[in-house]
């Protein structure tokens, strides 16, 4: 007799503020990779209607929350750790994965989420070229801790659209610490895997870093936008395809691989 | 006694007081209008308050009322000294096209906030494009930033409220290396104008979270003392929201930010000239954050059918959007309810403040608890105001004072319309121009010299800074090709998760084939929009358009005559097209008055053309970049000598000449046919010809691509053979295509019957080679990108 195994699918919290505005297309992505997103505001979590505790997932998606006023990313993550810390924290002992996208992974970072729990070690300051660029990149994807960036190719491209991405730590001993704990997604790089100053560093950021987990990989950040590239006709060359662009892109197989950690 | 609101003394007033008092509160009211007023009030037997008379200033403002384009016009046609008279009304000019075209695709058009038009059996698109002019001159940051957050709100007040999917952009400023001493007192330096208006839009269109994907730049020293920023929207509506009534007896609910003392009077000052002494406190204050927050409740309201009807709070404020609701029934406002910024304002001020953000509902009391909780949940503000009623008067009040109390029928039909007269006179034959016969290497350098200049350069560096990919559906990006230099025609969106079916959006605009004759930039103008649409493969036959014409002085007689020249042109090109108008705005009188010398600029009477179309499948759109080595390359359309209003023109200084004369009778079944290529996948690439000419589109797409090409210029169809003419030459109904080498048979045969020509072909060379019977000239693609991505400076 043959035994089959029904996929469970994860409940994804795609946590919304004033100012959230990628929250449909993440929804949307989670949900072509089979699993089971609800886009939140916080305003419910807060009042208790809504409980982490009932999801598997955790993600904060691209925007400008709260303007980005202060900093981006800055007042959502003060909203976190004054409201809902402990929450959070629960959710990240229970091993349960945290995703931080743009805006998300600014918010994890300013809340002294990633990449080391309990105080902030990193920053995202504005970019080299001092305003907001919207462009695709190529990124070297690492041998990191997290599972969520296994069997891509040496380099793929996502787009990014920020105005402060810029990723500096807070001390050198930061930056080999994070080196050593393998705590580097992916880095920006030129079309061949080299590392590269601008256009192809988009930010300037340190050692090139565009995102980073914890030391679990199960909370990841990036400035990256794997939402905007699940299929081939986002991208901005796909014309240039002999297929249609109907194709998965790597975006796609980044929330894949999210859902499939469930499996 | 009244305590908060002031009485004005118009039962005594003679004339000469009339006018006083219109200037003195930038009424911008006229001598008729002020006795048309001053009589209603003798019925009344009564004197208006200080708020009666701003009601009636902001609902008859030449911004709100459009009364240039509603009145009837004598138009005198002196065209080769022959004479034509005609009585017409320019709105109704527009209409007749639409109404002539009876096109299946418009769903809502010239009644709402946006035009609407049909999407597929369940969704419809609508579209709005506004102009900023006025407060972008004053404030660029700001009134650029809040020129995107108003037409937004047009967007969420079309129907029932549209989901906006994508903004457009495009801007006219001045020379950008003007020296400052050539700046007249209270005129910002076009550079400035230009790094804060960019930059205005950019941080409000961003934190909206819609993607900012198509636009244009035109460079001119004639918009140095008034700028012009235009804002377009486009969003998706369920057909279902279209409809929408206010009931009697709705409450009316105010939602979104508070209201302030920014931008009183923005409706009636922005038909005034400029000059040095106008306050900034007539440009509003825009708060992103504030409108997303407002946007997220709303679009909730609108799918659990909480409100009857929506409309948003732009020019005029209160005053407008409550005037207009209740027009056919009737409205009482209790102004102390209003939230406010500061506690400091006037009854009046209230009502007609422009406080950005801002949108009035209409609500049943069944509904009412349920939206102010909903709005309540996540941040946003919402306050019942007052209630609509059946009595057929505007009735407002502060503090239980009566402020106002007037019939809604006077208030809306008692403007006594001006009849005007306008005269326009051109001679039909080409201006004297100087042709030069250039050697090979010159044109080589003019060449160059053209794809640096601002007009042509790329625009990458504005682009960039817009996220056109945010709500991830946009399939054709402003950028386009192997490292996304080579820019698109027009923007392309998938606007649904679960279907293949697309949005095409793209403008045409050139006031510089205005000077010599309005009617023929009308028709230049529309092709261009379609243009840009066909070529990345939209169906021709299911575009809509806009108009926005942004004109000078109206006090002037020139520029009445230009702009009823225009208004045929767009009549008579739109029905040539079969391109039905689904909305339009007018912004006239852009004027500066030099307050040293009392001189008087103009801009140049300008038209902005935007275009919507539908692509039934985003999987066969085509972007402009070269793709393949060993394709062949044709150029479709034929070339003539028109350099008239040219780019070339522009760059050398050179006046005179033809300027492009479209022709639809051969226009239209070629970019029917070239639709058909694209649909069966034997075009490879596709670009419009346009600012520049040929030589540039062919620059282009070979940056775009990085292949090089060999070009033939003896091949063209063409009138003239002067290579000048054949590089430089924007005769309009043209396009360069990459066809599929083994596919050129299949090509020429649906193309048969159309006037094209196989020119050249993708080489492996990385280099551009001209040649007419003979090499005439070649440049490198690296050296070509490097002038072209260098030509505009942030």
């Amino acid at each position: 007799m043959e035994v089959r195994f029904e996929m469970v699918k994860p409940r994804i919290l795609v946590m919304r503020v004033a100012g959230t505005n990628c929250d449909r297309e993440t929804e949307w992505a989670f949900r072509l990779a089979g699993g089971l997103p609800q886009r939140v505001h916080i305003n419910r979590i807060k009042r208790g209607e809504v409980k982490m505790r009932d999801y598997q997932v955790l993600v904060i998606p691209g925007g400008f929350s709260y303007g980005d006023d202060i900093s981006a990313g800055k007042v959502f993550a003060n909203e976190i750790r004054h409201n809902i810390g402990n929450d959070i924290n629960l959710f990240i002992e229970e091993g349960k994965p945290v995703i931080g996208i743009c805006n998300g992974f600014q918010v994890l970072v300013k809340a002294g989420i990633l990449p080391y729990p309990g105080r902030q070690s990193v920053t995202l300051g504005w970019n080299g070229s001092a305003r907001f660029e919207d462009r695709w990149v190529h990124l070297k994807i690492e041998e990191s801790v997290s599972p969520f960036f296994r069997g891509f190719p040496p380099v793929i491209k996502l787009p990014v659209a920020h105005a402060e991405g810029n990723l500096i730590t807070e001390n050198e001993d930061v930056l080999k610490k994070i080196e050593n704990d393998r705590l580097v997604i992916f880095r920006y790089c030129a079309p061949d895997g080299t590392l590269k100053g601008y256009p192809y560093n988009p930010n300037g950021s340190t050692a090139n870093i565009a995102g980073l987990a914890s030391a679990s990989g199960l909370v990841v950040g990036m400035m990256p936008h794997p939402e905007r590239a699940l299929f081939r006709c986002f991208y901005p060359d796909w014309h240039r395809d002999e297929k249609n662009g109907d194709v998965f892109g790597y975006g796609y197989m980044f929330f894949k691989n999210v859902v499939n950690f469930f499996r | 006694m009244p305590k908060f609101a002031s009485q004005v003394d118009i039962l005594g007033a003679g004339d000469r007081e009339l006018v006083e008092m219109s200037e003195k509160n930038l009424l911008s009211l006229t001598l008729e209008e002020m006795k048309a007023i001053r009589s209603y009030f003798t019925e009344l037997g009564r004197n208006p308050t200080d708020c009666e008379i701003e009601t009636i200033a902001q609902t008859w403002s030449e911004h709100c009322f459009h009364k240039i384009f509603r009145t009837e016009i004598e138009y005198t046609e002196n065209l080769n000294g022959k004479k034509k008279k005609e009585r017409l009304s320019l709105l109704r000019e527009i209409k007749k096209a639409t109404l002539k075209i009876d096109s299946g695709l418009c769903v809502s058009v010239f009644k709402d906030n946006a035009g609407i038009i049909k999407f597929n059996d369940r969704y419809g698109i609508a579209f709005k494009v506004e102009t900023h002019n006025h407060p972008s001159a004053l404030e660029p940051y700001g009134g650029a930033g809040t020129g995107i957050g108003g037409v937004i709100r047009d967007i969420l007040g079309a129907g029932k409220a549209a989901m906006p999917v994508l903004n457009i952009d495009v801007f006219c400023f001045g020379d950008q290396g003007v020296s400052y001493s050539e700046l007249p007192e209270g005129v910002l330096h076009p550079r400035r104008i230009f790094r804060g208006v960019v930059s205005g839009v950019r941080d409000y269109g961003n934190r909206m979270g819609i993607p900012t994907g198509a636009g244009a730049i035109v460079f001119d020293r004639g918009y140095q003392n008034n700028c012009l920023v235009f804002c377009g929207t486009v969003g998706v509506i369920p057909l279902t929201q279209v409809e929408k009534r206010v009931s009697d007896d709705d409450h009316i609910v105010l939602i979104g930010g508070r209201t302030g003392r920014d931008g009183i009077h923005g409706a009636t000052f922005s038909s005034a000239s400029l000059n040095a002494n106008i306050s900034r406190s007539v440009v509003q204050i825009g708060n992103p954050i504030v409108e997303k927050k407002m946007m997220d409740v709303l679009l909730t309201a609108r799918d659990e059918g909480l409100y009857n009807s929506i409309t948003d709070c732009g020019a005029g404020g209160l005053s407008s959007a409550v005037g207009e609701m209740g027009k056919d029934m009737g409205a009482v406002v209790n102004l102390e309810r209003v939230p406010l910024k500061c506690n400091d304002l006037l009854p009046w001020e209230i009502w007609i403040s422009e406080s950005q953000e801002r949108m009035v509902l209409s609500v049943p009391e069944r509904n009412l608890k349920k939206l102010l909780e909903l709005s309540a949940d996540e941040d946003v503000e919402a306050e019942v105001i007052g209630r609509f009623t059946k009595t057929g008067r505007l009735q407002l009040y502060y503090r239980d004072e009566s402020v106002c109390n007037i019939g809604m029928d006077f208030l809306h039909n008692g403007l006594p319309l001006k009849k005007m007269k306008a005269y326009f006179s051109f001679q039909d034959k080409p201006m004297k121009e100087k042709v030069s016969s250039l050697k090979a290497g010159e044109l080589r350098e003019r060449l160059l010299r053209v794809l640096g200049s601002p007009n042509v350069a790329s625009k990458e560096l504005v682009v960039r800074q817009y996220d056109h990919e945010v709500q991830a559906h946009t399939v054709l990006k402003p950028f386009t090709g192997i490292e996304g230099k080579g820019p698109s025609d027009a923007v392309v969106l998938k606007p649904f998760y679960d279907d293949w079916q697309g949005i095409a959006v793209g403008c045409g605009i050139n006031p510089f084939y205005g000077k010599p004759d309005p009617y023929l930039m009308a028709g230049c103008c529309i092709e261009e929009a379609l243009r840009n649409l066909v070529a990345v493969g939209a169906d021709p036959e299911q575009v809509a358009i806009l108009d926005n014409f942004s004109w000078g002085d109206m006090h002037e007689d020139g520029h009445l005559g230009t702009l009823v020249r225009c208004v045929k042109g767009c009549r008579d090109f739109a029905l040539k097209y079969q391109l039905p108008f689904i909305s339009g705005k007018d912004s006239l009188n852009n004027v500066f008055t030099d307050a040293k010398t009392g001189v008087k600029t103009s801009i140049p009477d300008t038209l902005l053309i935007s275009a919507v179309g539908i692509v039934p499948d985003v999987r066969k759109t085509i972007s402009s970049d070269l793709k393949k080595e060993g394709n062949a390359l044709y150029l479709c359309g034929i070339t003539r000598r028109e350099m008239g209003g040219s780019q070339y023109h522009q760059v050398f200084g050179i006046t005179g000449g033809s300027v492009p004369v479209p022709v639809p009778s051969k226009a239209l079944p070629l970019m029917k046919k070239i639709y058909l290529c694209i649909r069966e996948g034997i075009i490879k690439s596709c670009h419009d010809c346009s600012d520049g000419g040929f030589a540039v589109a062919i620059l282009e797409m070979s940056i775009g691509g990085g292949k090089g090409v060999d070009i033939f210029l003896d091949k063209m169809v063409s009138s003239d053979v002067s290579p000048e003419s054949m590089l430089f030459s924007e005769s309009q109904g043209r396009f360069i295509v990459e066809v599929d080498a083994g596919a050129a048979d299949r090509f020429e045969k649906i193309m048969k019957g159309t006037d094209f020509a196989n020119i050249g072909r993708i080489t492996g060379r990385e280099s551009i080679t001209f040649y007419e019977r003979g090499l005439l000239f070649s440049l490198d693609i690296v050296e070509a990108e490097r002038v072209w991505r260098s030509g505009l400076k942030w």
